[in-house]
Parts: C-alpha cells; structure tokens; sequence
C-alpha cells in the first residue's frame, strides 16, 4: 500500500466524518419535524434552523461519494452495486425529504403540508437507518466473489446485527438534531429538546452496549485490532457521557459537538476495522485491499493536489455561511 | 430473450429515464441561474424595486427546479457504481476525478450561496447579496464543465492508456482529458442550450401572466429581460451546434450519417432530407424529401463535397475493431431517433431565434402590440416547454449516437453494466423511479402553474419590505 493510497483511504473517511457530523442533525431535525414540533409554526422553525445549510451538507455525501469513484473505484463499484436495493431506498428517502422543504412552504392545505412534513420525517429517519444498516452489513463480511461483485441475499444484509446498526445510527442522529435545536432555538422548543433529550441518553448507552457485543460477534474487529477497536469502543461511549453530562447540565454545545463527534467516532471506528481492506467478504480471500482498489498514482496525485487547494478555499466559506446564520431562531 | 439482454435493456432504460428526468432541471436551473442574476444586477444598477421583485418571483420556480435538480442529481452520481459496475471499474481512473472536482469545485459553491441568497434578503445589503446568485450561477455552469468533461471522454477518448496488466483505462494526461475537443464544442453548446431554456420558461411564462391583462408592466419587462438572454443564447446554440456538428462528421461519421438518414454515400453535390422514410433493417432509404447542396453546407459549410453514409462508415469500423470485438457488432446506430431528434432540436433551435425577434420587437418601448397580439403571447406560452424537448433530443443523438460503446471504441455497453445486480431488482427499480419521477414531474408543473396563478401580487403589494424572511432581524430573539 502506498502513502497516497493511505492518504486517500483516510480522506474518504473524513468526507463520510463529514457528512455524518453535518447530515446528521439534518436527519435528527428532520425526524423532529413529526415528533418535537407540535404545531404549525414549531415547524416552520425546526425546519429554518437547517434551511440554508442542509443542501450544502448533503454536499459532503456527494464528494464522499465522487472520491470514492475517484480513488478507489473497485470499492465504489462494488458496494454501490452490491447494495444495490439498500441504496435505491437510500436515494428514494434522500429525494423526499430534500424536495420536502421547498415543497411544503408552497403548500396551501393542511393536508398538503402534513404530506411533505411526513416526507421530511419518514426520509430522515430512513436515510440515517438505511445508511447505518448499510455500513454494518458492510463490514460483517459479505458474499463476494473474486471479480469483486457481491451477491447478498436479504438476511445478508437484514439481520439483528444490521438493524441494531441502523436503530443506532438514527438514534444518535435524532440525538444530534435535538442538541443542534437546543443551540438554534430559544422558547418552547428548546426546552422541549433538552427534556426529549434526557431519558432518550439512557436508550442511546443500552444501544451501545448491546452494538459493541454484537460487533464482537459478528465482524473481525476486536480480533484483528483488540486495541483500537476497544478504545474507539471506549471513547463513544465515553463522548455520549459527555453528550449526557451536556444534557443534564444544560451546556448546549458540550452535548452537540459529543453528538457529533460520536458519530465521527463510529465512522473512524468503520474504517479502523475496515483496513487494510475495503470491503469485507465472507471468504477472506476474496476481501478487498486497499493496495487493490485504488486508481493509478497518477490521478491519485492529481487529485491530492487539486483537493488539497480547493478543500481549504471551500472550508472558508462553507463555515462562513453558518457563521453568518449564527442565531437563535424564536417560535 | 436471455437474461444477460434484459439486465442490459432495463439498465438502459432506467438510465435513459434517470438522466432525461434530471436533465430537464438541470439547464432548467444553470438558464434561471444566469436570468434571476441578470434581473437582480439590474436592480443593483437601477435601484428599480421592480427588478428586485422579479428577481424573487422567477427565483420561486428557480428554487424548485434547484431543489428537484440536486435530488435528482444524487442518481446520476450513484448509479454509475449501482448499475455501470464493470463500466466503474473500467473508467474509474478517469471518470472518477472529474466527478469529485465537480463536487468539491461547484456542488459546494452552488449549494452554500443558493443557501445564502435564499435567506439573506434582509442581511446583506444588495451588492452581497446579488453576488451570492452570480456566485450560484457561476457554479451551476462550473458543473456543467467538469460533467461533460467526463462525458467528452466517453465520445472521444484521450489521455489514456490501457494498462495491460489490469485492461483498465488508466489517464496519462489531465491536461489532454481538460483540453479534449470535444468538450469545448460540447459545453458552450449544453450551456447556451441551458440559458435558451431559463429565458424561454421565463418568457413563455410571463406571456401567460401577460394574457391575464394583470401586472403588465412587471410581466413585459420580465419578457424584455429574458427575451435579450434568449435572443443571444439561441444564436449562440444553433452557432455551437453548428461546429459541433462539422466536428462529428470528422469524429464520429456514424453518428452524422444517421441524423442525416444517410445510408449510401451522398456523392456531390450533398443534397439534405427535411424528411425521410427509412428501412432500418435493410440499411436503406425509402423516400425523402431533399434540398440540394444543403447537407454540403452543413457539413463542410461548401456546395460540394462527399458525405459518408452508414453502409460504407459500418465497414470501415468493422475493419477497424473486427480484431478487439469480434465479427459480430452491431455498429449501426438507431437511425430513425437520431434523424428526427436532430430535426426537433435544429428547428426547435431556429425557433428559438425567431420567437425572440418578434417578441422584442412586439414589446418595444412605447407600443403595446405585444398585449394585443394574444395570437403571440399564446406561442411564447406554448413554448415553455419547447427547450425541453430539444435538449432532450439533443442527448438522445450524442448519448446513442455512441452505440455500441458507452466509451468510443474502448468499452461496449454491455460490457459495462453490473453483472450482479438481478432483473428483480432492476425491474423493481425502474417501476420506482418512474413512480416516484412521475410524481415529481406533477408536482413540478402544478406548483410552476400556482406561482403564476399567483403572480407576483404578494411581492408587489409588499413593496420595499421583502418577504418574510426567517433570519430577519426581527425573527430573532435578542440574546
């Protein structure tokens, strides 16, 4: 394995570091559009709190996806067919919920803005599901052959294992969304969230324990790397501490960036398990390596070069624009 | 019929479907883009308010085009490894990197000040905020860039080279695959194409407005504004088209003759068909309606000159790649929809130029003929819809005009599909998308028509308060 390969192995897991920290009180506010939010106008504000920055968020899901392609197109090739009715859900819930916002401002009966609300929620919750169940399944070692196309059968990739994933997943991003209106708005809403936020904690470290078994069950993880995988085992459930101390205490960002960082934590504890491979198959031999999934030297270079120059130019602005919606929205 | 031919003949569709359904958003929104900046730009100039106000009304169905084009955009990006597996594998040295410019250059530029011109009426002052929509143009038109760069290869392959050990495309010069000419026929074409749709929807629109004999000022100068856009952008589609296709004749024979409907070679002088009637099976021409030295003009802009029809060009790739891809290709491309889409875009696109002549002389300053003549005003509304159609049928000649490569002469189409994902699972997804892009679509054109049903009263009657705006100052709590 090369350094360039490394380096790229580990930038696609910053992208998904991304999206999953960013999309993902996207998706928690989303779920809360049905839950939190009891009125009309609740709504209207739990939906501005993401309304300038989910489509730049969803971005990250994009380029994650494109430097994939861009890198290692054999681990793109692979999993995007192999899991091929996973994504098109996937795809399905991520175009309901991102025309819902647009949609449902122009809808004039109450029936038509209960639909897109719906569409918002329901896409929400089962986008984060869908990718958790994705990514569990992903490295419990799927059938694949030595052409690298994977055939999975529904029990493959539905099983215990990858509904608790999912069920996870979606919790700690309905957990994030809820610390990320905390900090976004004032009144009712706020003091809703917190009060959700309490006994849904006690739901999130069950959760985790019962994941952590089942990881060392079903993947190679805790075989393969005993102590990496117990740390990051050890720092997520040390940050929902955090994030549960936050709650309990009332500091807002405390409980938000160890939502956050939790969901980095899993994405980092994915790609620590994952490598030296890409993909996990049932038979070892026919795993995927890093050293050969990546694209030539040549365009990985390239594209070092061109993301390490645009990367920091597009950070600027990005963070610019929350910086500039910086406020607290009232009901 | 096999199995390996329906896997194929689905994935085809639903690519067929995914990309035409996407693509009616996407110049849709680069043409919007660059009309609501222009609108908004005048406002800035002027300081007239009612450029301000068009500026929002046109961004409403700028918006929901947006919103309908990225979410439709996510297909476009997973499909590739969902269904174009081997394809992916094939390609991903050189496909892959300008899909993840495209999303690291313009993606995050046009979604981050889309955001910020959306809900930054009330806190910017006009400047800034005209530049966050200049900012969101100019990166749906960066997009556009680094998205036909990558289908540039696929009609024209350079930069490469075959790695032996792997059989895998692998890029040996960025610079060549940037440079390719392909994509610079291709962009300014898709890109004018794109502005002709944008104005002709605003136009097309604002004659209905003007129908209803209410806000006519603010409908006329909307009509004025897009009309100029519309003037250029179609001189400027037809001009590009033109070079493109003197570019093909050389590139791509195959796909000329077939729009051309020519089987036999045209000898000189090249007389053109306005219409043919063809056996596609037998490789001939029935009937045709023809004008003399036409097609000479078309293709080498000369009154004589030989033009290649497809019997003799299908010998000639048989002779060239007999030895890679057997005896058995099929190199002849579907005739009959190459030869009428290209009839559909290249009128669409004279009247294109037409209609906007007429209708800036009918709007002129002063005269009021536009109002009267309702006969016009129901043409522009009627051709609302027209760009659609052509850059449709514009895609339908370079897309299957490459048949039977999904990369000219490296790759065949069904060497590119993914061999594991099962007809089950493809049939359930095209019936999906079709359910879902159907329901789209209806929402679309229903929300497009209650915006002008509308109008644009609300932001009238507000004057030089904006709409509510949700991060306005006074929306926040004060601590």
């Amino acid at each position: 394995m090369s350094n360039l390969q490394f380096l790229w192995f580990v930038l696609v897991g910053v992208l998904f570091s991304g999206f999953f920290f960013l999309e993902g009180f996207d998706f928690g506010v989303g779920m809360t559009i049905k839950s939190l939010a009891q009125n009309r106008e609740e709504r209207d504000v739990v939906i501005h709190t993401i309304g300038p920055h989910w489509d730049a968020n969803e971005v990250w899901l994009v380029t994650a996806g494109g430097a994939m392609f861009a890198s290692f197109p054999m681990w793109y090739a692979s999993l995007f067919s192999g899991f091929y009715l996973i994504l098109l859900l996937i795809l399905v819930a991520l175009i309901m919920r991102g025309v819902s916002f647009e949609f449902r401002s122009r809808m004039e009966s109450e029936s038509g803005r209960n639909f897109w609300e719906w569409a918002a929620a329901i896409g929400s919750f089962c986008a984060a599901f869908l990718f958790g169940m994705m990514f569990t399944a992903m490295v419990k070692g799927m059938p694949i052959n030595a052409h690298g196309d994977m055939t999975a059968h529904f029990t493959d990739y539905v099983n215990l294992f990858s509904i608790v994933g999912g069920v996870a997943v979606s919790l700690l991003c309905y957990l994030h969304g809820l610390n990320f209106i905390r900090l976004k708005t004032t009144g009712t809403l706020r003091e809703r969230a917190l009060k959700w936020a309490k006994p849904l904690y006690w739901v999130l470290f069950a959760g985790e324990v019962v994941f952590a078994i089942l990881l060392f069950f079903n993947t190679d993880f805790f075989a393969k790397k005993p102590i990496s995988t117990t740390i990051l085992v050890v720092a997520l459930v040390l940050l929902t501490v955090l994030a549960t101390w936050g709650v309990y205490g009332n500091h807002e960002w405390l409980s938000f960036i160890s939502s956050g960082l939790s969901l980095i934590d899993v994405v980092v504890l994915l790609f620590n398990g994952l490598f030296p491979r890409v993909m996990v198959a049932n038979n070892a031999a026919n795993s995927i390596l890093i050293k050969d999934a990546s694209n030539s030297p040549y365009t990985l270079h390239l594209m070092t070069v061109i993301s390490l120059t645009v990367l920091p130019i597009m950070l600027v602005y990005f963070i610019w624009s929350y910086w500039v919606f910086y406020k607290r929205l009232a009901s | 019929m096999n199995l390996g031919l329906s896997i194929l003949s689905l994935a085809r569709f639903q690519f067929a479907m995914t990309t035409v359904f996407h693509f009616f958003f996407v110049p849709l929104s680069i043409g919007l883009a660059l009309v609501v900046a222009i609108m908004e730009t005048v406002y800035v100039v002027k300081k007239d308010i009612l450029y301000k106000h068009m500026a929002q009304f046109w961004g409403r169905i700028f918006l929901l085009s947006f919103a309908v084009g990225v979410v439709t955009g996510l297909i476009q990006e997973f499909q590739f490894g969902m269904n174009w597996s081997d394809y992916s594998r094939f390609m991903g040295d050189i496909f892959g990197a300008p899909l993840a410019i495209e999303a690291l250059v313009a993606f995050f530029m046009e979604s981050t000040f889309i955001g910020l011109w959306m809900f930054g009426w009330d806190r910017f002052n006009a400047k800034l905020h005209c530049a966050f929509i200049w900012l969101t143009s100019i990166g749906t038109m960066i997009s556009a860039m680094w998205i036909l760069a990558a289908n540039s290869f696929m009609q024209n392959p350079v930069g490469f080279m075959i790695n032996a050990k792997t059989g895998r495309a692998q890029m040996t010069s960025f610079a060549a695959v940037i440079k390719n000419p392909q994509l610079w026929y291709e962009l300014p074409h898709v890109l004018f194409g794109a502005f002709v749709t944008g104005s002709f929807v605003v136009a097309g629109m604002a004659a209905f407005g003007l129908l209803k004999k209410k806000n006519v000022t603010f409908y006329r100068k909307s009509i004025k504004v897009s009309l100029i856009i519309g003037l250029i952008a179609s001189i400027g589609v037809v001009g590009m088209g033109d070079l493109q296709t003197r570019y093909i004749i050389k590139e791509q024979p195959m796909k000329f003759a077939a729009t051309e409907g020519l089987y036999k070679d045209s000898g000189s002088p090249a007389s053109w068909a306005i219409i043919e009637g063809m056996d596609t099976k037998n490789h001939k021409s029935n009937w045709s309606i023809e004008v003399p030295y036409v097609l000479d003009i078309l293709s080498y802009h000369k009154l004589q000159g030989n033009v290649k029809g497809q019997n003799r060009i299908n010998k000639e790739l048989h002779a060239k790649y007999d030895k890679k891809f057997g005896k058995d290709m099929n190199y002849y491309v579907p005739t009959k929809t190459l030869f009428w889409s290209f009839r559909v875009m290249a009128v669409s696109g004279g009247l294109f130029a037409l209609i906007a002549i007429v209708g800036l002389y009918f709007n002129r300053a002063k005269s009021t003929m536009i109002e009267r003549q309702r006969w016009f005003l129901w043409i522009m509304g009627i051709c609302t819809f027209l760009p659609f159609a052509a850059n449709t049928a514009g895609w339908f000649i370079t897309e299957l005009g490459r048949y039977p490569w999904v990369v000219y002469g490296l790759l065949t189409i069904a060497d590119a599909v993914s061999p594991n994902v099962s007809v089950a699972s493809l049939l359930f997804s095209n019936i999906v998308y079709f359910c879902l892009f159907s329901g789209l679509g209806a929402v679309m054109i229903v929300l497009s028509r209650r915006a002008l049903h509308h109008g644009p009263d609300d932001l009238l009657q507000a004057g030089d308060d904006a709409p509510y705006d949700p991060y306005g100052k006074e929306a926040f709590s004060h601590e």
